[in-house]
């Protein structure tokens, strides 16, 4: 692919800061707007600007996509994990009240947790998408 | 007054896009079309004050959403001819347009029924909203109430939206996932063999 220096400057420039929104959605999406699903959309944009600008090898080799499937069955295997915690802990499936110390710092670890493991999946399966659909075209 | 005014100027340009999309022939343009009606309808939901919603459709609707349309075009630009100008002009266009106009007409008499937006009256806020509203905060801890009640009050149900989102992953590298070394190679040779 012939580079382009204009989107090679501009993307290296913008993709950090992309990748920082997405934690922050992420992260602060228990006070902000957002949340797993919006941050892990936001994360997998940025991957899917640097392989448009820098190619599909490239990206392959940054995030390769055996660890792909792995991280989109991890993200569903921590949400279901936690609510199989609070069942260990003799609550109900996914009353997170019981995973702290009191009630509101149960539900907080609770829902950061979640939060977590729907980005993890969220992010790994636009990514899987997108590899498959741009891969068709590689001979 | 300068929400009607965006508002107006948002839907105008959705109106203005929808009827380029209809008449446009050109894939490529179609596409583009598309992103840029994604990205008035993220500006539309931030002006509803959704702005998760808008995220996600700025993201998905207009960012990733285009890239693989544009990845699929890559794939079939070049084999595909276009249909539509060899089409016969068989049909008479009358009954689909009274098709529509009854169509339209019903759903435009439905909205009438519809309660004004942010309306604290309509059914939608009255039936668990207001719990939320007042819970959420004490019970949970967590300032923003859509977060609260997405992945806490109605846990069970994300724990569904991920599965569904893993499986629609798991369905695309069942379909075309695994890599597939030349091939139209392949059938050329079982076509030749099959003639022979």
């Amino acid at each position: 692919m012939k580079p382009n220096l204009i989107l090679h400057v501009v993307a290296k420039f913008l993709i950090p800061l992309i990748i920082l929104f997405a934690l922050y959605v992420q992260f602060h999406g228990d006070f902000g707007p957002g949340g797993g699903f919006q941050a892990g959309v936001i994360f997998s944009a940025a991957l899917i600007l640097y392989s448009l600008v820098f190619g599909l090898d490239a990206a392959e080799q940054i995030i390769p996509p055996q660890w792909l499937r792995i991280l989109a069955a991890l993200g569903v295997v921590i949400y279901a994990g936690v609510g199989v915690i609070t069942l260990l802990l003799g609550g109900n499936y996914l009353d997170y009240s019981l995973l702290g110390s009191s009630q509101i710092a149960g539900q907080h670890l609770g829902i950061l947790l979640v939060e977590l493991g729907v980005g993890i999946t969220v992010a790994a399966v636009m990514l899987i998408i997108f590899f498959a659909f741009a891969g068709r075209g590689r001979t | 007054m300068i929400d009607i005014f965006i508002n107006v100027t948002l839907l105008a340009f959705l109106a203005i896009t929808s009827v380029a999309i209809v008449r446009m022939t050109n894939l490529f343009a179609i596409v583009m079309l598309y992103g840029i009606f994604s990205l008035l309808s993220a500006g539309l939901f931030v002006v509803m004050d959704a702005p998760d919603v808008a995220f996600t459709e700025a993201a998905v609707g207009a960012g990733i959403s285009t890239v693989l349309m544009l990845a699929t075009l890559a794939l079939i630009r070049n084999q595909q001819k276009p249909y539509y100008a060899e089409a016969p002009q068989a049909h008479r266009p009358w009954l689909p347009l009274i098709v529509v106009a009854i169509t339209g007409a019903a759903l435009v008499y439905g909205t009438w029924d519809i309660p004004g937006f942010g309306d604290p009256n309509a059914p939608a806020q009255t039936h668990v909203a207001r719990y939320y509203i007042e819970n959420a905060l004490p019970e949970t801890g967590v300032p923003n109430i859509v977060t609260a009640v997405l992945a806490s009050y109605r846990g069970f149900d994300t724990l569904g939206e991920v599965t569904v989102v893993f499986t629609a992953a798991v369905a695309v590298l069942l379909l075309i996932g695994g890599r597939r070394p030349k091939p139209a190679v392949k059938l050329k040779d079982k076509g030749e063999q099959d003639e022979a």
